[in-house]
């Protein structure tokens, strides 16, 4: 049974500035994300990660940004072909999103408590008195105790912060919950707080996650799929045993051996030479050959597509399809 | 090899509107020529005030500081100078740490135009050098900053950093806020330099798999203290300190096999200001007891080179 419940095709955003001309942020990329699943993209700053996530809640600044081509269905609906006020319903509803920043999530001036019971009033059709009542409840479920309804965000520590911000997004029990580097900005041990808790509110909800993140143990820890993306593409994508445990990619490879402590006892790290390249100006054949130590004669040649190597892995690069080919 | 720096019972607080803040609190510790003390903790936790005071870009409120044996505590200007040349501090933002208005040129020549005494091409010279040490292609030195990346921009504060050949540098968190890929060129490039010059780190970072990557011995900090200190492979082996469990426990290991025993802390770290009596771990320690809350305990070594701030440290 096919139980798909947001699928991606073909998705291409560029930013078109008067500045550096055209950024080719995303570039056909195609993602499935099944029910309950937590599907993990990573990349590096630029990578063009979370274009994708906001361009898949109708978020995108426009100017500068434009969905050039592709699809995003959503319960047979393409989200991309909605209107906005359709797009209302569904934003913050069935589909929500915690951004990386907690500082800046919330509104400064604004209790707490209310801009819970704000989402809920907004999606659920219920009277303030029960809208408050659940915003209680949810804060309650995140860890936070209900005498801090009133309080306001700058009363809230860092890790408390993004915590609201979760109870937020969870609210309306969401089917999607998009979360971009959900605990970048926190410590190490009120990250490890942060991802319980998501954890278990997942288990609870049966909520679909996608992670965006830059760091390979918080995907490891939480992700069943994972896609890694570079230079606006999906270089690689399978489950996240395909992933760690048969890397196929180059780039995925140098993610790896850049980490410490990743490769044992070497004395210096692997890391990968060079540097991104400038949206603005992508290399016209394979994005990473100029930072790849494994290129072959068809690099310099043509483009490479994304191939299935194995059942559900797929990856971009000449070295993994010829190699099996050579089977 | 000997002892470059150490301090004893070091202090900084500072008077805010509410009361003393305990940023550093009786921090005693030694570092031996050549080698990298990481220092590691979270947010808030004084490591960064802990790294400034022992350059002087901050002064003491208390303790002592010695560098080669001799007492810099408290110098006077012309004094301060000297030392300035051999301490550097490299910061953990690239962005807001190199002046805007400065090419690359400017930025890496100004410790020697501060210093005096080269001649222009004396300068010319060290200035190339540096940067082909650091691996900025030469034809940057008259970029200015905003037109570089953040790796780029890290050198560049190595580059001024190194530029007066110092022996001691203070590194804070001088690979945080980069990508992993340049997060390793710029890690490699430390140890080479410091292989080279032989340098000794004071390596603050809260990151713990760098921090094992990179150090020799390792320094917990909580709240302004040092709960825990020891050599690298007996601090991530035996771990005492319950923080200091929990914070091995609680790192994301990039292993999809890793099976986590993770010790999941309560609550957050309280306020730094108007500390009392008593363990500051102790509301979010899962064995704290009475005791805990009454009298503070001290740093004491267990085994040999490893120290403990606990009343129950594991194992006993």
């Amino acid at each position: 049974m096919d139980n798909t419940i947001l699928s991606i095709k073909d998705l291409t955003i560029h930013y078109f500035t008067s500045d550096f001309g055209v950024c080719k942020a995303v570039n056909h990329v195609s993602l499935d994300l099944k029910a309950g699943e937590t599907l993990g993209i990573v990349g590096e700053t630029g990578a063009g990660k979370t274009t994708v996530a906001l361009g898949i809640l109708g978020l995108l600044q426009s100017p500068p940004g434009r969905v050039i081509s592709g699809s995003i269905e959503y319960q047979r609906k393409d989200l991309l072909k909605m209107s906005e006020r359709e797009m209302q319903k569904i934003r913050g509803g069935q589909i929500s999103m915690v951004f990386q920043d907690p500082m800046t999530a919330l509104n400064p001036i604004d209790r707490v408590g209310e801009q819970i019971a704000e989402v809920i009033h907004l999606h659920q059709h219920c009277s303030r008195i029960e809208a408050i009542d659940k915003a209680m409840e949810m804060l309650e479920l995140v860890g936070i105790t209900r005498d801090r309804y009133l309080e306001y965000p700058h009363q809230f520590s860092g890790g408390m912060k993004q915590r609201v911000v979760i109870a937020m997004a969870l609210a309306c029990s969401p089917h999607i919950l998009l979360a971009d580097e959900p605990t970048t900005a926190l410590d190490v041990t009120i990250q490890a707080q942060v991802l319980d808790m998501m954890n278990q509110m997942k288990k609870t909800m049966g909520t679909s996650v996608i992670l965006i993140t830059h760091d390979l143990g918080v995907v490891a820890e939480m992700c069943d799929k994972v896609a890694v993306m570079y230079a606006g593409e999906i270089v690689e994508s399978g489950t996240a045993e395909d992933i760690f445990d048969r890397t196929a990619h180059p780039y995925t490879m140098g993610l790896f051996t850049s980490l410490p402590g990743y490769v044992k006892d070497a004395k210096r790290l692997k890391p990968i030479r060079g540097l991104m390249p400038d949206p603005a100006n992508l290399p016209e054949l394979c994005k990473f050959g100029p930072r790849c130590d494994k290129t072959c004669e068809r690099c310099s040649g043509e483009l490479p597509e994304l191939v299935e190597i194995t059942p559900g892995h797929f990856a971009r690069c000449f070295s993994c399809s010829d190699e099996k080919g050579g089977k | 090899m000997g002892e470059l720096i150490s301090v004893y019972e070091l202090q900084k607080y500072f008077n805010v509107s509410s009361g003393t803040l305990h940023a550093v609190d009786n921090v005693t510790f030694s570092i031996n020529e050549g080698e990298t003390l990481g220092v590691v903790g979270e947010s808030g936790c004084g490591k960064s005030t802990l790294g400034r005071v022992m350059i002087h870009l901050l002064e003491s409120t208390g303790g002592k500081i010695y560098y080669k044996g001799e007492d810099v505590t408290k110098v006077k200007p012309q004094k301060l100078s000297q030392l300035r040349k051999e301490m550097q501090i490299i910061f953990q933002d690239p962005f807001s740490s190199l002046n805007p208005r400065m090419t690359i040129y400017q930025i890496i020549a100004e410790p020697m135009a501060i210093q005096g005494g080269y001649s222009r091409k004396q300068i010319d010279d060290i200035v190339y050098n540096i940067m082909d040490t650091v691996g900025l292609a030469r034809r940057l030195v008259n970029s200015y900053p905003h037109e570089l990346d953040g790796g780029r921009r890290q050198r560049i504060g190595i580059a001024r950093a190194l530029v007066l050949n110092p022996k001691f540098i203070v590194c804070d968190e001088p690979v945080s806020a980069l990508d992993v890929s340049i997060q390793a060129q710029i890690i490699n490039l430390l140890l080479d330099i410091q292989e080279e010059s032989d340098l000794t780190y004071l390596f603050i970072t809260h990151d713990l798999m760098v921090v094992k990557y990179i150090s020799n011995k390792i320094m917990v900090m909580y709240l302004g203290q040092v709960v825990e200190m020891a050599e690298n492979e007996e601090l991530f082996a035996h771990p005492l300190h319950p923080y200091t469990q929990s914070l091995l426990s609680a790192v994301a290991v990039p292993d999809v096999h890793h099976t986590r025993n993770r010790i999941i802390l309560k609550g957050e770290v309280k306020s730094p200001i108007d500390l009392g009596e008593g363990c500051r771990f102790a509301p979010r320690c899962r064995y704290a007891t009475e005791a805990c809350f009454k009298t503070t305990p001290q740093l004491n070594e267990t085994i040999h080179g490893h120290a403990v701030a606990c009343h129950y440290p594991a194992g006993s």
